[in-house]
């Protein structure tokens, strides 16, 4: 993983990161992440900071809602320290993993009334939580819904039992589209991922699972690629030839084909790797990261984005645990669990703004692009040229990726980027 | 046995009676400078606490690759039936590149040891040598060394040998430089049969340079044989050849450390320092004569190095530029033969355009560079110089594909060498394949003894500067020798086949091949091309070209997928970083058009192979 410690000025261990200017927030929305870090097993394709039963050693499952709950008093305490008071309501929150729903609903529950208490939610807030289709019912989500959550998003993958057999998803692929009818019948939005190009995964099997997706009509449907992290136990099976190694062309020809069936039924991309029915099923969870928000992460490894800083977690759920601790009789100091920040500058903001914001439909204005590159207008004719962006859009001044641009999307920026 | 010289001759006062100066002659891993250790410990002067293997061998790349690079010369002392003697052994540079520097040492003495190996047996390159030591009319010692191995066939080689250069297999001599054996008898044997020095001790100083080494503490040190005359420290001398006048700061002999003396004397052998900072005022082959007293004929035998190789040599990061300018500028001090002028090249920047003895001075040459400068290079093919002759009767010379002229051309002149092969009777088909291959035309074949055959043949240069020697070895088991001597131009039926990318002529991929052979390498150039270069996201087509033919084409597919799915729990420094350093790798691209060439393909498709260097240093 890239997110090691960085050394840092501003950051010393055991102490809350420095958020810098509040004023750069004064535009930016507020949301939350929570992560929850367990899972039933482990698949062979992940490298997410999640950890079985067996690999918890000093923390536990039924622990975590209260050492969040610390996590969730040291914000509002560290924050309005820095000057970010009042707090903003959050516009979002989004349960991911890990598997939430390895967590009983009731516990999901009251993290979720801890950070309502704490800091307020926006009348419309989008609250999500991934879902495992295995360990969801209708009494599950129902309970959810009660809650507040407003949203499921459930790792569907594959439709294909073979596939899923790869990647060693344990679930049902039956499992899938009962979950996603009881989500609907409690009246929860509803999105599913889908993974294209695990090793061996024809064309025609990912066209099986797309189809599976569509034909269930959530909401929101998710589309990864994916991607051989090394020191998974995929990479391994692939570096010893007991796997193919996934081929980018068909990668592309999946993407492609994803695209295709998705907007003929009536799903538009809005980021590189998510579609929605409507403008209104888009995730504003998902969007607020790569626009650039102010966002807490809460949990083993989450990661954060407040003012000028981003900061991560301690990864293991028990050293995680540990710093939030109670270190006085009191119990009211704690330390912070961050063991990495960084402080981005004026010119670092830039090219995450183009980097992230090149992603979504909305695209990127043009104006911000010359900022600080004088060669934007050739490259920007270049990429028109090259037919990897929208070249009406191009006119009105924004940059928004063709569908062959979203597939070359990171050379878009670099290019952009000059 | 004799025993060590219980004292040493003086210089400058030895009579010219009980001086012998005498040259080793072997092939590469014979064993010469291992015999050159013995007889410096056996004649005491190097005592056995400082002895280290091939004392004489100063550069790194000599003592590692077993080769003498620059010769030196040490005086010893040996005594035989009560007399002190002085010897004089100039070590000579064993491979062909330096064949001049090799025929100004030969001439500096009056006769040489032939040291051939006990198991292995004569090789080309020692014939080769053999030849100008018999040339010069030196007195030959046949020598088998390495008596001590399991391996060793000493009375077939010797029988070979007298055969090659008449008497009885008897009297050549068996030693082993490894364990010292026979090592005395051969310093005996030196002492009785080299004549001794010959000279006009009245006569007006002639001095012959037969090697200029730079040091960076003292200047220019010349090593010189004294053949008329005398010379004296402070004396003013005079370089027969420019004319140009040095103050004589110290003379001496090695031993095998320097030793100022008070002069040298007819016959002896020695070095002068005269404070001058580059060889080229000190060029081996030349006359050294007094101001006061000059001599009005020089020594003959003096002619400028000239290049035979080119090779465009460029930094691998651009702004090495300045420090290669001044490491071959420092190099330059050392080495009259090196050559180079600026070039800039479209693909690879700027650089300089080199011209080196031969393959292995290229070789020696880059290598220096890089070690003792630290700098990262790329060298392009070796080519040779053309004479082009255009329809419009216009001369051009050659030494890069680039300047290949683009009309109608009449003639083109290649230069040719006479090369001698030598390997076991069972390789001569193969041998003979592979020369009829690189369009070498059989001069004759001589059988050695019962197994072992030379071949003569007249090659193209062209054809063996790029692998020949690599491929011999290869298809001969390492048998074969070869070496090589020039032999005038022959007109050529040759084109200059270029590389298109995109479109776009890339001209370090240019190169001037035969006719017959322009598709092939059209072929190989665009295969491996199409392996180095990574996909870009339009296609992009690789393709050989004689002028506005095209003979050969590949294609890289479009690249289609240049994105990462997601960013993991808001993870953005990760995928941040990781764009950053897909930046960093955009930056070591070299653009070709607008196609990003790394670095290291043009460092692949160029090299003629890395395994051939390794397999070089390995022996």
């Amino acid at each position: 993983m890239a997110s090691l410690p960085i050394s840092d000025s501003n950051f010393t261990l055991g102490q809350a990161p420095l958020f810098g200017d509040p004023a750069i927030s004064a535009d930016r929305t507020f949301h939350a992440y929570v992560h929850i870090p367990f899972c039933r097993v482990r698949c062979g394709y992940c490298d997410f900071n999640t950890y079985t039963a067996t690999e918890l050693r000093g923390s536990s499952q039924a622990g975590l809602a209260s050492v969040l709950q610390r996590e969730i008093a040291f914000a509002k305490t560290e924050l309005e320290t820095q000057g970010f008071a009042p707090l903003r309501p959050a516009t979002s929150v989004f349960f991911g993993g890990g598997t939430p729903t390895q967590l009983p609903a009731s516990d999901l529950a009251t993290i979720l009334r801890d950070l309502r208490t704490t800091f307020g939610f926006a009348s419309d807030a989008e609250i999500t939580t991934e879902a495992n289709p295995d360990n969801v019912d209708i009494e599950y989500l129902s309970a959810l819904q009660k809650a507040g959550f407003t949203r499921v998003s459930f790792g569907m993958q594959s439709a294909v039992a073979e596939v899923l057999a790869t990647l060693e998803r344990s679930h049902q692929p039956a499992n899938v589209p009962a979950a996603l009818a009881a989500a609907k019948k409690v009246g929860l939005q509803n999105s599913v991922d889908l993974i294209y190009g695990a090793p061996g995964e024809t064309l025609q099997q990912w066209r099986t699972s797309l189809e599976a997706a569509i034909e269930m009509q959530p909401d929101h449907i998710s589309a990864y690629s994916l991607i051989v992290e090394p020191g998974t136990k995929l990479a391994r099976q692939i570096a010893r030839g007991e796997l193919p190694e996934p081929d980018e062309d068909l990668q592309a020809d999946k993407y492609e084909l994803a695209d295709e069936l998705l907007s003929a039924a009536g799903y538009q991309w809005y980021e590189v790797s998510n579609w929605s029915r409507s403008v209104e099923t888009r995730s504003v969870h998902n969007l607020a990261y790569w626009r650039s928000q102010d966002w807490w992460g809460f949990g083993p490894g989450a990661h954060s984005h407040i003012g000028e800083t981003r900061w991560w977690n301690a990864k293991h759920p028990a050293t995680y645990q540990k710093a939030l601790s109670a270190s006085d009789l009191d119990q009211t100091l704690v330390n912070s669990p961050a063991v990495g920040s960084e402080r981005i500058d004026s010119k670092t903001r830039w090219i995450e703004k183009l980097l992230l914001e090149a992603r979504i439909a909305d695209g990127l204005s043009i104006a911000d692009v010359k900022v600080a590159n004088s060669e934007a207008n050739r490259v920007i004719s270049q990429l028109i040229a090259d037919k990897l962006i929208d070249a009406a859009l191009a006119l009105r001044g924004r940059i928004v990726l063709t569908l062959q641009g979203r597939l070359l999307a990171d050379y878009v920026v670099r290019e952009l980027l000059g | 046995m004799s025993p060590r010289a219980t004292s040493r001759l003086e210089p400058a006062k030895t009579n010219p009676e009980f001086i012998r100066n005498f040259c080793i002659i072997a092939h590469i891993d014979h064993g010469k400078s291992t015999l050159a250790d013995r007889m410096l410990q056996l004649t005491g002067v190097v005592d056995d606490r400082s002895m280290r293997a091939q004392y004489l061998d100063r550069m790194d790349i000599e003592r590692e690759r077993g080769i003498t690079i620059k010769s030196q010369a040490v005086r010893m002392p040996w005594q035989v039936d009560n007399q002190v003697y002085a010897l004089n052994m100039i070590d000579t540079p064993g491979h062909v590149d330096f064949t001049y520097e090799v025929s100004r040492s030969l001439a500096a003495c009056e006769g040489a040891v032939l040291l051939v190996d006990a198991a292995q047996g004569i090789e080309a390159q020692t014939l080769a040598n053999l030849y100008l030591a018999l040339e010069n009319d030196l007195e030959i010692i046949p020598v088998l060394n390495k008596i001590d191995l399991p391996a060793a066939q000493p009375e077939k080689y010797a029988e070979e040998l007298a055969n090659l250069i008449g008497g009885n297999p008897e009297d050549c001599l068996r030693v082993s430089g490894k364990t010292g054996i026979g090592v005395d008898a051969l310093l005996d044997k030196i002492v009785a049969r080299i004549p001794k020095p010959v000279g006009d001790p009245n006569a007006p100083a002639r001095a012959m340079i037969f090697d200029s080494v730079y040091d960076s503490y003292r200047g220019v040190v010349t090593y010189v044989r004294m053949i008329d005359g005398s010379l004296a420290p402070r004396e003013k001398i005079q370089m027969m050849s420019t004319r140009a006048v040095h103050e004589l700061l110290e003379i001496g002999v090695s031993s095998p450390e320097p030793e100022p003396t008070k002069g040298l004397g007819v016959g002896e052998v020695g070095y002068l320092i005269t404070g001058v900072k580059d060889v080229r005022q000190s060029k081996v082959g030349d006359t050294v004569t007094t101001l006061n007293k000059p001599a009005t004929e020089a020594l003959k035998g003096y002619s400028d190095p000239k290049p035979m190789v080119f090779s465009g040599i460029y930094p691998i990061d651009g702004s090495d530029y300045p420090n290669l300018r001044e490491a071959l500028d420092k190099l330059k001090l050392s080495d009259a033969a090196l050559v180079y002028e600026p070039e800039t090249s479209v693909a690879l920047g700027f650089g300089f355009r080199c011209g080196f003895l031969g393959l292995l001075h290229l070789e020696i040459i880059t290598e220096r560079l890089e070690r003792e400068f630290g700098l990262d290079l790329i060298a392009t093919a070796p080519s040779v110089v053309y004479e082009v002759t255009t329809e419009n009767g216009e001369q051009i010379t050659v030494t890069n594909p680039s300047e290949y002229p683009t009309g109608k051309i009449k003639k083109v002149l290649e230069p040719m060498v006479k090369a001698t092969l030598l390997a076991p009777k069972d390789y001569v088909g193969t041998i003979m394949e592979l020369c009829q291959q690189r369009r070498g035309t059989m001069i004759d074949m001589t059988y050695f003894g019962t197994d072992r055959v030379q071949l003569r043949y007249s090659l193209p240069l062209a054809e063996i500067v790029f692998d020949f020697f690599d491929q011999l070895k290869s298809k001969t088991a390492g048998y074969a020798s070869l070496d090589y001597e020039d032999d005038g131009h022959a007109e050529g039926d040759l084109v200059k086949v270029d590389l298109l990318l995109q479109g776009e002529q890339v001209d370090a991929f240019s190169a001037i091949v035969h006719k017959d052979k322009a598709y092939a390498y059209g072929v190989m150039i665009t295969g491996k091309l199409r392996e180095l270069i990574p996909r870009q996201n339009f296609e992009v087509p690789i393709q050989a070209a004689i002028g506005a033919r095209i003979i050969a084409r590949e294609s890289i597919r479009a690249l289609r997928k240049d994105v990462l799915a997601k960013c993991y729990g808001g993870d953005i420094s990760r995928k941040r970083k990781l764009l950053e350093k897909q930046k960093e790798g955009k930056k070591r691209m070299k653009m070709v058009g607008r196609v990003e060439v790394p670095q290291e393909a043009f460092i692949a498709a160029l090299s003629t192979g890395e395994e051939k260097k390794g397999e070089k240093k390995a022996k």
